[in-house]
């Protein structure tokens, strides 16, 4: 536990720490979480959402208007991302594929 | 995850799956005979059914015997994380042996992924205990009429990491032969082992790829024969919908767009891809990672010290139930198509 703010430790996630092993809060690491915030904002982006980082130990899922849930890792985001942006997150929907390939063709 | 050729200190738990009446039973106390796997505490559905008389030293408890071999054989009454947390503190006390490992026998029509689930969902399980094989029974007489009618049969042989087909010696070479071949359409990188075969190994059945070697090893089984130059290398489909694929990338991947992807995919259809394993060449990792997934419920990437072959593409494997492959393929380069450098 965080002994400034009292933010229980959680446990690491598959997906973290993967391309380069280093302990948790290194710079690595860090930029690691500024890569998949980076990541999630494209593709939070048509349901409506936004990601941020939440003290280098969480992320902030919100709606445009403000409605926001924090999440520990990936277990959790894509879950609270269905609550607040009121339908499921499917990587497999249509429209949502067309837009990702057309933002791809842009960049 | 794990460098490189360092094996997790932590306990291997296996699952013994299998239709009901394929022979799980028969194979657990083959497993118990095994010398190689004397140091090891077994949880099983009714110790009654296992027939330990004849291998019995004493009883702990109720619920525990101690066997000659040194094994430890429990009953798991209905709360099998509560079992696993009192079988590893009374190892910590020293009231019991101290096993190297654990082997659970589901029930016949019991889907496995809750179990493997109860161990990468609890914070004190996660921490003494790891993934180790799922092994799989297959009778040879009924399992060609299970896989089609029963969709538990087909989940428990898609999800293992060993199949072992059973009454061979009812069944006749052409019908286990069929069955063999029906298996590996399912499940590519499982190789099925025969019961009746003289030569087989049980202590081998649940040694898990920690070795350099043995990951390599599996890394290859499971991403082999070859697939064709960037294209998708699909198996025959067969009943309950179940089909297995591996798609192949000629370059570099971005690990955090794949672990966006792959963690949104499996929220949203993980009751239906039913494995995912894959031979990964990450931007910015010196090693080959290999990752591997049972619906859900994924195992800590491991990094390999090395391609198990000259083939140095990435290869994700996925066997799913009533999903389109073309889609999932589509739905996977367009959010890698996201980050420009890496790109299809």
């Amino acid at each position: 536990m965080c002994g400034l703010c009292g933010i229980v430790g959680t446990a690491p996630h598959w997906t973290d720490g993967v391309p380069a092993p280093s302990p948790p809060d290194t710079p690595t690491r860090r930029r690691e979480r500024q890569e998949r915030v980076r990541g999630l904002n494209r593709v939070l982006r048509p349901f409506g959402l936004t990601a941020s980082d939440w003290q280098g130990s969480a992320y902030i899922i919100a709606t445009y208007t403000g409605r926001s849930e924090i999440v520990d890792n990936a277990a959790h985001l894509w879950q609270a991302a269905a609550r607040l942006c009121g339908r499921a997150c499917d990587p497999l929907d249509a429209g949502l594929l067309e837009r990702l390939e057309k933002e791809a063709m842009r960049t | 995850m794990t460098a490189p050729g360092v094996a997790p200190s932590r306990l291997p738990l296996h699952l013994v799956s299998g239709f009901l009446g394929s022979g799980k039973t028969t194979l657990l106390r083959r497993l118990l005979d095994t010398p190689a796997l004397a140091d090891s505490a077994v949880l099983v559905n009714e110790l009654g059914e296992i027939g330990l008389d004849h291998h019995l030293l004493r009883h702990l408890d109720g619920e525990t015997v101690l066997l000659r071999s040194g094994c430890i054989c429990c009953t798991v009454r209905d709360d099998l994380g509560q079992a696993l947390k009192d079988l590893l503190d009374r190892r910590a006390r020293g009231e019991v042996p101290p096993f190297q490992r654990i082997i659970v026998e589901s029930t016949g029509l019991a889907d496995p992924v809750p179990i493997l689930s109860t161990v990468t969902s609890e914070p004190m399980l996660r921490h003494h205990l790891r993934l180790g094989c799922v092994v799989t029974t297959v009778d040879a007489v009924n399992g060609a009429l299970h896989l089609e009618r029963q969709p538990e049969s087909g989940k428990q042989v898609a999800v293992a990491d060993r199949l072992v087909i059973t009454k061979t010696d009812l069944a006749g070479p052409a019908v286990t032969e069929a069955l063999a071949r029906r298996l590996r359409a399912i499940n590519p990188g499982a190789t099925p082992f025969h019961a009746m075969a003289t030569d087989l190994d049980l202590g081998a059945l649940l040694t898990d790829a920690v070795s350099p070697n043995a990951l390599r090893a599996e890394a290859l089984a499971w991403t082999s024969p070859a697939p064709r130059p960037g294209g998708l290398q699909s198996l025959p489909s067969h009943a309950a919908g179940l089909h297995s694929f591996c798609m192949v990338f000629g370059h570099a991947i971005d690990w955090v767009t794949l672990g966006i992807w792959l963690t949104m995919l499996l929220q949203a259809h993980g009751e239906r891809v039913l494995r995912v394993k894959g031979l990964l060449d990450i931007a910015g990792s010196a090693h080959p990672v290999f990752i591997n997934g049972v619906q859900h419920v994924m195992h800590q990437p491991l990094h390999l010290d090395g391609w198990p072959d000259g083939d140095r593409r990435s290869r994700l494997v996925f066997i799913v139930r009533d999903l389109p492959r073309d889609l999932i393929e589509r739905s996977c380069r367009a959010f890698l198509g996201l980050v420009p450098e890496y790109a299809a």
